[in-house]
């Protein structure tokens, strides 16, 4: 199987109007994603690619008569929480959120809401999920023929806190002939919605999955709260790590921020040194090189056999 | 972005936190005049956007106006940690019962903020609650509820203080939290946090970070502050390079191009991206034994005259000899149009691209388009079965050759 999405997963697009949100509903509806409606206030009444776009969520609902089991919310910073929590209000359960540079307090809100109503974000500032040739939700891998290059399905679950070096390991997976379960571009800043530990009990409880590929970053303690969770709750999927902005740590670059928002180092437990260190005390091996990847997973995958 | 330790004093003032009376100056007279309204032994210190002023001697007693009139003068003259202070703060020598440490930050892992608080203050919280983990109060805030009073409380009540003490200190927590929350800070921190003689608690000195997301939507503040939207903040000075890419960047709309060039000084141009990708080729290029003269981001989907404004700036440092031009699988940026950026570069700097770039990898959104123009330049370019790592070996053996034994 996979995690988050299935055959039958529906989900509507909010801003649907702005322009790499149309590029993005082409992709996804191209991928043969079910994209079922779409939200741009002032806008109703207007298609997408032959998305029906409405004023509100309520109406998307009204329209369809259920709730979609998704949003990707792709509108300017200042309007993401408005949006989201519309969403959550209209009772859906996962929520992509494409758009960059929103204050950390409005991430947090969002978050905190979602946990109350039982719901899941995906990102800030990411590029969403997609499971290979059953549904993608999100620009992740770009046009449908990009991304049908990319991404195959198979053993390996995929998170990232880049969005485009999501597709760069899948790709590299691919080629070596692991397929990938579902890939997530998690998302770059230094909140967001659902954190490698968040993700693993789901990839967990996949009987599809059997091995785990995370791309990871100087900033935040995400690394340190999955080496945790592996250790707390003997995991039965092997983990292998790539580590980037190992250079962030030399003398020179001290104080300086690189790369997503979440990599600025604000302790001195999160360079990348401290966390190579950290996930390999738990058992992750963390490789220097990308295309390394392909071959360490297959060693785990033999030796847990 | 950092706040002046003036500044951070400003805003835990207007968000009713007491503070003593300060005065900010930019001369030794100002700072004389200060002492003098002041009265008796002041504190002059040096207004820096860095740790250790006190080490470093930016921070000075004086028992009276001309005696801080001099310190201000020597202060004024003092480079802290690469800084040159942007003034002297002259404050009255509290007569201090205890020092105490109030703060507010972010827990990431919880996605919540959280306080802060202990008995012992002056030095260094991490050092505390290493050391005497009793003496630090910790509680989280949720990001949805009023901020209570109450929740102040007990952070403060678990380090063991009662009495009026606690009452006095519960409402400057509270406030802190609150103008954390109120202002977007990643971090508010009042140390030490001061009890006087009288009982009466001071704030002697507050550090304050502003998240660079929410500075628009904080402008009243940053201009009742005088903080101009140029100003940056960074720990250093944007250099030539740095200005000319972004102000590539800011004359075009379409993709977004970032460059920086502090502590880099090879002679291998990079002109990489996106977010993920150019921390990785960067890594890539260094663990081969090459040296950037640069680091730097192309995400979205540039213009041709973006990107050649982008390779140009970079052909154009001092020192570069190649560029190396690579990204991860692009699915937004149109390879043929950095493509064509890039060669115009060349081509408008008297450069031959097929010299000039030693190495083009950019796989994805319309790649056969640019090979087929990089081809006519003679430039050598790989596709996604040419992994990241060996593109970057590849332009590191091609700069090392031209180099020379």
């Amino acid at each position: 199987m996979s995690i988050l999405l299935d055959e039958s997963f529906t989900f509507m697009v909010q801003g649907i109007t702005g322009r790499e949100a149309v590029n993005l509903t082409r992709e996804c509806l191209d991928y043969g994603s079910r994209v079922v409606g779409g939200v741009t206030p002032g806008r109703k009444g207007r298609e997408v690619h032959g998305v029906p776009v409405y004023d509100t969520v309520q109406q998307v609902v009204d329209a369809l008569g259920y709730v979609p089991n998704g949003s990707v919310v792709t509108v300017p910073p200042a309007f993401t929480k408005d949006a989201v929590f519309e969403a959550l209000d209209a009772g859906v359960e996962l929520i992509v959120i494409v758009t960059e540079r929103i204050p950390r307090r409005d991430v947090a809100q969002m978050v905190e809401l979602a946990g109350m109503r039982g719901a899941r974000i995906i990102g800030p500032n990411c590029l969403g999920v997609i499971v290979p040739e059953v549904c993608k939700m999100g620009g992740i891998g770009g046009p449908a023929k990009d991304a049908a290059k990319s991404y195959t399905p198979g053993p390996v679950g995929v998170m990232s806190r880049s969005g485009g070096m999501t597709t760069e390991i899948s790709s590299t997976l691919t080629a070596a002939g692991l397929g990938q379960s579902t890939a997530i571009s998690i998302g770059g800043d230094a909140i967001i919605g659902s954190t490698y530990a968040e993700l693993m009990p789901l990839f967990e409880a996949d009987a599809r999955t059997e091995a785990i590929v995370i791309y990871t970053e100087p900033g935040g303690r995400m690394e340190a709260q999955l080496s945790d969770w592996v250790q707390e709750n003997e995991s039965r999927l092997p983990i292998v790590a790539f580590m980037a902005g190992r250079f962030m740590d030399s003398e020179e670059m001290q104080g300086m921020s690189f790369g997503h928002a979440g990599t600025i180092v604000e302790g001195t437990e999160d360079t990348a040194t401290e966390k190579i260190a950290r996930l390999e005390a738990a058992g992750i091996p963390v490789v220097e090189r990308i295309d390394e990847i392909p071959d360490r997973v297959k060693e785990r995958l033999g030796a847990r056999v | 972005m950092r706040f002046y330790e003036y500044e951070s004093r400003k805003i835990v003032e207007r968000a009713a936190i007491p503070v003593t009376r300060y005065g900010f100056c930019k001369t030794p007279q100002e700072a004389r005049v200060a002492a003098e309204q002041i009265g008796g032994s002041v504190v002059v210190k040096s207004q820096v956007l860095t740790g250790g002023r006190m080490k470093a001697g930016g921070v000075r007693f004086a028992d009276s106006p001309q005696a801080a009139e001099a310190d201000a003068a020597e202060i004024l003259e003092l480079e802290i940690n690469g800084q040159m202070p942007r003034g002297v703060l002259v404050d009255p020598k509290a007569e201090v019962a205890q020092e105490y440490y109030a703060g507010v930050v972010w827990d990431g892992t919880r996605k919540q903020p959280m306080m802060l608080f202990s008995d012992m203050g002056g030095i260094d919280i991490e050092e505390v609650a290493e050391r005497h983990p009793e003496h630090v109060g910790r509680g989280h805030l949720s990001n949805l509820l009023e901020i209570s009073d109450f929740q102040a409380k007990q952070v403060i009540a678990q380090t063991g203080v009662t009495g009026s003490e606690l009452n006095r200190a519960t409402p400057i927590l509270a406030r802190l939290a609150r103008l954390m929350r109120d202002f977007d800070m990643t971090l508010a921190e009042i140390n030490p946090l001061a009890r006087l003689e009288d009982g009466s608690f001071v704030a002697l000195d507050a550090h304050m970070e502003m998240e660079d997301e929410a500075k628009p939507r904080q402008r009243p503040l940053l201009s009742e502050l005088g903080i101009g939207e140029e100003e940056t903040r960074e720990p250093y000075e944007p250099s030539e390079f740095e200005r000319t890419v972004k102000a590539i960047d800011s004359a075009d709309h379409r993709g977004v191009i970032q460059g920086k060039d502090h502590g880099f000084h090879g002679n291998l141009g990079l002109v990489i991206g996106a977010g993920g990708g150019s921390l990785t080729l960067t890594d890539a290029v260094r663990s081969q034994g090459g040296r950037p003269a640069n680091y730097t981001e192309i995400g979205g989907n540039p213009s041709v005259a973006k990107a050649c404004g982008l390779a140009k700036a970079v052909l154009r440092k001092e020192g570069v000899e190649k560029i190396a031009v690579m990204m991860s699988i692009v699915s937004n940026t149109r390879v043929d149009i950095v493509a064509r950026g890039v060669i115009k570069a060349c081509l408008e700097l008297d450069k031959d691209p097929g010299e000039t770039i030693a190495i083009f990898r950019i796989p994805g959104a319309w790649e056969e388009e640019g090979f087929k123009i990089l081809e006519r330049y003679g430039v050598e370019y790989c596709d996604r079965s040419v992994s990241m790592w060996e593109a970057a070996g590849r332009a590191v053996a091609r700069i090392q050759t031209s180099e020379g034994p």
